[in-house]
This record gives C-alpha cells, structure tokens and sequence, in this order.
C-alpha cells in the first residue's frame, strides 16, 4: 500500500524520489506517526513533497490510496489546464465563436460550469474556457480596447478577453514553477563592466602599491564589476496571445526578479507595433509613449526583445491605417515601425510561443521571421535569444 | 523498532501551532534534516524557531539572509583588514591566524558543546546559488576553515530551521535534503484565536465585522499585496483607539492605510467603489469557503 503511495505520486507528476522516499521510512522507523492516520499523512506529506504547488495533488493520491476515494477534479484545475492548452482555442467553430461574442461573461461563467456539470467528454461548447475562476467583483469588463472590436473582420482567432487586465498582477506571484531555468537562462544576459562609485577594495593593487610605499598601507579601491546590460521588453498582449499568458508571465517574472540588468523597460502593444507603445497591458493612451521617442530616449546598445506570435491579418503589419485597434489612425504601416526598430537598435530579438513548426503556415510570421531571429518562448529558446543578444554577432 | 529518544515539539503558550506543523518539526528532528518553512508573510514563520528553540529548552541562533549574503559567510570570515591593521600597529600576535577568524551563525553552532536551534531567515533573498553553496555542510554539519586546515564539526547535530518567502525558487538538490511544510494562512477561526491573544477584549460583533472586511480584500485579485494577520492586528489596534463601532465598519473601511499599503492598492479600492460596489457586510457576502 505503501508503495501504491510513492508510485502514485510519482505518476502525479510529484517529484518524490528515493531519498524522500528513505526520509519517510525513517520517520517511520522512529514512530513519528504515532498510531493515526491523520498524522501519518502530515508526516508523509512534510518528508516527500516539497511545494505547496504539489500539496493538492498529494491530497488527492493520498485520499485515493489510502481510502479507496476517486480523487475528484478540481474545477478550477481543469479550468487551467484548459486555458494552458493553445490548442483549444483554434478548434472552435465560427458559430460558437459568434456566439460566445454575443455572451455576457456571467452567462457564460454559469454555461461553463453547467456544461462541466453535465458533460464527462473534454471536448464541447467552447464556453468552458471563458468561465476563469477568478470572475472579481472589481470587474473593469468593458474596458480594454479589444473589447471595442469584438465581431471586427479580419482576426483568426477570437478576440474575447479572458483574463482582462488582472492578467500580469497574477504573473508575478502564480508562476513559480520552472522559474529557476528561466532565470539561469537570463542570467547570461550580462555584460560586466566597471563604472560608478568607487567602493570594492582592490586587493592586487593595494599590495602592489603599498611595496611601493616602502610597506605604507596604500589602500586602492575600484568600482565594483556590474551588469552593463540594458534591456528594452515589446510584448504582444491581448487576443491571439491569450493562451500563452504562463509562459510570458515566466519571463516577465524573471525578468522582473533578475536585478542584475542595468535597466530594463517593458512596453506593451497589441499584435504590432505603431506609432505608441504602453505602459500597462491596458494599452491606454494616456499610459503611452510615442514610439519615436524609443529612439530619442535610448541608445542603440539597448538590447530589445520582442514577445509577440507575430500572427495577425497580413493588412496589420502591411497597410497604412491597418491597426485593428479603431483609436489607432496611424497612416504607416506595422512594418515600417518595425524596421525602424530593426534599425536603430544593434540586437534585436522576437521570442515567439507559437510551436517553431507552425511559424511558416501564418503569412505575417513567415515574414517576420525573415527579419528578426525568431526563438521560441521556452528556456531553451531563451537561451538562444540571450546568446543572439549578447555573443558574437553573426556576419551580416 | 522504538526509536523514541529524540527530542520532541509540543508547542509553546505563546504560539499556536496547528497539528500538521508540529508533526512535521517533529519529523525534522528525528530525521535531523533542515525544516524548511513556507507561507505567506506574516503567518509567524520566523517566530516558529524561536518558540520550537524555548519548547526544547535550546539555545538559539538566527542568521538572516540578505541579497548580498553569501554561504561562505555563515561559515567564518577571515578578518585580514583587522590582521593587516594589527600587523602594522604591533597590537597582539599576528602569527596566529586563528584570532582572526571570526565564526559566522553556522560556524558558532557547530563548535558549541551544546545542540542549538539554527535559523536560517528568509533564504530565497540571497543569490541563486546559495542554497546549493550550503548542501554540504548541511548534509554532514562539519566544515573546514581553508586558513588554518582546521574543522569544525558539530559535535550534536543542530535543529536546523529554514524559512523562504518564496521569492526564488529552490534547487532541487536542496530540497532533497530539507523536510518542508507550507503554514496555510489561518482560517477564521484559527484567526479569531490569534486575534484574542493581542486584544482580549474585543467585542464579537466588531470582530466579526473586521474579519469579514478583512479577508474580503484578502480575496481581491487586484490587491498586490494582500493584508497579513500582522496587518489586521495593528488595524484592530487603530479601530479600538479611534472608539468605531461596528455600525461605522459595516458600510466604510476606515484606516484603510493600516491594511492596504501600496499606491496602487488604494487606487484599485476607489476604483471599485466609485463604481458602485459594495463591501460584504455578512460572512454570507463572501465566497462559500466562508460559509461552512
């Protein structure tokens, strides 16, 4: 039974290994659970898991080993994962897209939960994925700008918000998981170099001169070695970027705890850059910059990395006036801000989380990947990215 | 096999524990493995050590960790500013650099004669590595001091008692070593306890109130930070000076400033309520974890 425990675990995706594993025999051996179930299971959860974001899947093994209970699925859970899974949001058809358009959200909250109720088959009514457990009383529903062109021509994909703008509060404290990698893979974003205060003693130096002194402490100081880099964040938010708020908020998180950079500056747009860019994922006018003044604040040695899928309707990055965003009148085309982009800053990257394989079947990303170097938004993709922005620079 | 010759926790008056958290202190000694501790700010992590230091009747250590610590330093530092000044000026005997090597928090535990409890505050604020920096003498709670080829080993293994506030994620090879528990933050009831213990004379009906306001911000997605139980006691203070009743609670949150203490925060309350919304006045205006 024991053992159905540890395998159970494991098939859960626990990390539990032999070493946890010999821990809890050991407890075990000393009588630390006493005679009672209860405190078996603080033991055997304080011994083999090691998050909190594996408590609840220890629950539910727990209860099904050691009761005979089917652990039951949390409706937030499968929520998630429904909401992870990019794929789910393709394979809808233009009646249910139209129709969920027409939907309120709190209507289709209730749908969702009613369908979940109902339906033992994953694959239905795509109300599911609307419904996101985090439905808040502060409701600022009507006020991102996609919320202006629900029923627009011209998108792939739904446009309807999921996660309205709540979406990078949650960023910075849910995603912990696999958060170390992300780091360790931007932690080559260096360029270490001295400048400032002079304040670390140097040690060679001040021996070196204090001999020369006839053995009179000479102290030598330097400025302490630093990070010279300084990063210029683009990301893409809203609509076809939805499913991929996890991996953004990965990066936004690192990014955000990495102190080593020098400075680093995150804007937002939506599906291409224009004339501004913004402040918050609100993407609110009075929160902007004008693009130009890009060039004029920063230097060229900023390094810049856009986040974005690079799909949208081939007239957004292409046509004068093509912004989807109605507000948004500007006579030059998308692509023309990007060049310029391309151009003035030395090291440009674009990290896509669409799948690579995908990348030529969507007309804009085929064309933008011809411009920019394009990686996946994944650790290894960063990785690339980071050795793209800082190595040797490829012969043009 | 009895095995019941280790030292046990059983909780302090001054600090409640729940059940779980003492089996898994427990769990650490007898192992004499680290304990590491998570949960929010504010659910007494940092307390627990001293107060699991006072249950055993053990001496103490606590070394917190700041960004710029490095493992090297719990250790000993090797103080050669002070040989080099000595050195110069003729004080004491320079030969012997054992004099200056100061011992750090680790260091200082392991030479006693006796056990002690060592805490190890909030060490997801140092650097990435540093918890990786420290695996070995952790494991086999001896170091060596590169200087004088000395080592230092425990001569009883400390009761090792680490917090995180889970600001960086942890190497895996460190958690391997370390038995954890999470402090869930305390429910209502556990709450009105921790409450009674800095003002006894509460009365119910407010308590009632302030707890209701409290854990509704609490739920508030929008909240960067949410209020902690440190928080809800210095309000509770803030509200018995100012002499409010529970009426006065029902439809305002006064002294919001005492819960809520960023910009942005407060930005997002008036949002909500210039729009009309409405603050719980019931435990049934909250979500049905309320309501059981």
């Amino acid at each position: 039974m024991f053992l159905d425990l540890f395998y159970g675990l494991r098939e859960a995706r626990v990390p539990v290994g032999i070493q946890e594993w010999q821990a809890l025999m050991t407890a075990l051996e000393k009588g630390l659970h006493g005679s009672s179930l209860d405190r078996f299971y603080h033991v055997a959860r304080a011994c083999l898991v090691k998050s909190e974001a594996f408590y609840d899947a220890f629950d539910m093994v727990f209860a099904r080993v050691f009761h005979g209970v089917e652990g039951s699925l949390d409706v937030q859970q499968e929520l998630l994962e429904w909401l992870r899974d990019p794929k789910n949001f393709r394979e809808l058809t233009p009646e249910q897209r139209e129709a969920l358009e027409r939907l309120s959200r709190d209507e289709l909250m209730r749908r969702f939960l009613e369908t979940l109720a109902k339906q033992t088959e994953r694959h239905d009514g795509g109300g599911r994925w609307i419904g996101t457990g985090g439905h808040s009383p502060f409701g600022h529903g009507g006020e991102h700008p996609t919320g202006i062109r629900v029923g627009g021509p011209g998108h792939n994909r739904t446009a309807m918000k999921v996660w309205d703008e709540r979406r990078f509060r949650d960023y910075r404290t849910d995603a912990t998981l696999d958060l170390r990698q992300w780091k360790v893979a931007l932690r080559k974003l260096r360029r270490l170099t001295r400048d400032g205060q002079e304040t670390e003693l140097d040690l060679d130096e001040t021996i070196d001169e204090t001999c020369r002194n006839a053995g009179e402490i000479e102290l030598v100081f330097r400025a302490p070695r630093r990070n010279n880099v300084r990063l210029l964040l683009l990301m893409d938010v809203g609509g076809t970027m939805d499913p991929y708020f996890e991996p953004m908020s990965r990066l936004l998180t690192a990014l955000h705890e990495e102190h080593g950079l020098r400075e680093l500056r995150a804007y937002y747009f939506h599906n291409c850059v224009y004339d501004r860019v913004y402040k918050t994922g609100l993407l609110e006018r009075r929160e902007s910059l004008a693009t130009g003044e890009l060039f004029r604040q920063l230097d060229p040695r900023w390094k810049v990395m856009i986040v974005g899928d690079a799909a949208m309707h081939p007239a957004e990055l292409l046509e004068a006036y093509g912004s989807i965003d109605p507000r948004n009148e500007v006579p030059t085309p998308g692509i023309r801000w990007l060049e310029r982009i391309l151009d003035f800053f030395e090291r440009v990257v674009w990290l896509n989380p669409d799948r690579p394989a995908s990348w030529d079947s969507t007309q804009t990303t085929k064309l933008l990947r011809r411009m920019f170097p394009m990686f996946h938004l994944s650790v290894d993709g960063l990785s690339e990215a980071v050795a793209a922005l800082i190595g040797a620079r490829k012969a043009a | 096999m009895s095995g019941s010759d280790f030292l046990r926790f059983q909780g302090t008056p001054g600090y409640i524990t729940s059940g779980p958290l003492v089996d898994a202190v427990n769990c650490a000694i007898a192992l004499e493995r680290p304990l590491l501790i998570k949960g929010e700010p504010g659910t007494g992590k940092t307390l627990l050590a001293g107060h699991v230091a006072q249950g055993l009747g053990l001496p103490m250590e606590s070394w917190h960790v700041k960004s710029t610590s490095k493992a090297a330093d719990g250790l000993y530092v090797y103080d050669t500013v002070q040989r080099l000044n000595d050195a110069r000026f003729g004080d004491g005997d320079v030969s012997d650099i054992r004099r200056y090597i100061r011992l750090g928090p680790l260091g200082r535990v392991f030479s006693a004669e006796n056990r002690h409890v060592l805490l190890i505050d909030e060490i997801d604020k140092a650097d990435l590595e540093f918890p990786n920096d420290l695996l070995l003498e952790l494991d086999e709670m001896r170091f060596a001091v590169l200087e004088t080829g000395d080592e230092i080993r425990a001569k009883e293994r400390p009761v090792v008692i680490i917090t995180s506030n889970n600001e960086k994620e942890l190497p895996d090879a460190f958690l391997r070593r370390c038995v954890f528990h999470f402090i869930e933050f305390p429910d209502r009831e556990l709450m009105k306890r921790i409450v009674a213990v800095h003002h006894p004379n509460l009365e119910s009906n407010l308590l009632d109130q302030v707890l209701i306001k409290f854990y509704w911000l609490r739920e508030q997605s929008e909240l960067r930070k949410k209020p902690s139980t440190s928080e809800l006691v210095d309000w509770i203070a803030a509200l018995l000076r100012a002499g409010i009743s529970p009426d006065q609670l029902e439809a305002h949150i006064p002294f919001v400033g005492a819960l809520l203490k960023t910009e942005q925060d407060h930005d997002a309350l008036g949002t909500y309520r210039q729009r009309g919304g409405k603050l719980p006045k019931s435990w049934s205006d909250l979500g049905p974890r309320y309501n059981q």
